[in-house]
């Protein structure tokens, strides 16, 4: 039980206390909507950012905080005048704290129409073991 | 705070903040009291003769997709997928939503329904709409 309650650590950090400089762009920033969800092997992270460039993805690993950030690069037609705005474009940036459970070298990334998904896999010392009970 | 946009007028300006408040404030209501927002969140842009639309739809492919235009009426439909999890996984978040949706707009003129130009990329579906030519408005020059 110990076990399961340690993994579930593996949680969302709202804010990093600030060691960096400050953003300097003139731009909106977003928290992408996340999923987070664990599987034996793996713990996956599940960020919508649309608009986002695959190159202008930063992602990080400082410590035991990852850090992704996006940056949109859409710009609005030229020559037309907006006639509706019902959502604001900017950039992403999401913080999560990881737990010491995590294989820190193996981390994957892959973006796709919009979704960018991490795996992280779990150190070997964290998988689930199946304890057999041995009869003498 | 805006400086992309051709510095719109006062009053559109205002009624853009009161829909982004209240989409904010919506965020932070308790589930049961939300009013189901329009999905997807629509930008839009306009000349005399096209209109360009923009809605973010993370996670769709072109094909999951439905747009039909009924003279000036726009409706856009689709579905997205939930995320296919591999047995024996366990959520500990999840914010992304999933599900259909259907939305219609009236477009400010009728449209060329046949050059109608749809783009995707990186999630943002990108529609240029053109005027109907007979829609178009006519010059009428004074003969001397």
């Amino acid at each position: 039980m110990t076990e399961e309650t340690k993994a579930m650590e593996v949680q969302e950090q709202e804010r990093v206390p600030e060691e960096r400089t400050e953003r300097m762009r003139d731009k909106a920033c977003y928290l992408p909507q996340s999923d987070i969800y664990e599987t034996e092997e793996n713990y996956h992270l599940v960020l919508d950012m649309p608009g986002v460039d695959e190159k202008s993805i930063d992602i990080t690993l400082e410590k035991n905080i990852l850090t992704i950030n996006g940056f949109t690069d859409v710009d609005a037609p030229k020559g037309y005048s907006l006639a509706r705005a019902e959502y604001n474009i900017g950039d992403y940036e999401r913080s999560f704290r990881l737990t010491d459970q995590i294989d820190r070298e193996n981390i994957e990334a892959s973006y796709e129409d919009g979704v960018l998904r991490l795996t992280l896999p779990k150190a070997e010392e964290a998988k689930a073991r199946k304890i057999t009970v041995k009869t003498t | 705070m805006f400086p992309r946009f051709s510095t719109p007028s006062i009053w559109r300006e205002m009624d853009r903040m009161q829909r982004e408040m209240n989409r904010l404030f919506n965020d932070y209501t308790p589930f049961r009291y939300r009013t189901a927002p329009s999905y997807p969140a629509l930008n839009l842009w306009a000349d005399e003769e096209s209109v360009v639309l923009r809605a973010e739809l993370p996670g769709l492919k072109p094909n999951d997709i439905d747009i039909s235009i009924d003279d000036g009426d726009l409706t856009l439909s689709g579905h997205r997928m939930r995320e296919e999890l591999p047995e024996n996984a366990t959520y500990h978040r999840q914010e992304r939503n999933y599900g259909s949706f259907t939305r219609s707009i009236r477009l400010p003129f009728k449209i060329e329904a046949d050059e109608v130009e749809a783009t995707m990329k990186n999630g943002v579906l990108t529609l240029t709409l053109p005027r109907a030519e007979e829609d178009k408005p006519k010059k009428i020059t004074i003969k001397t």
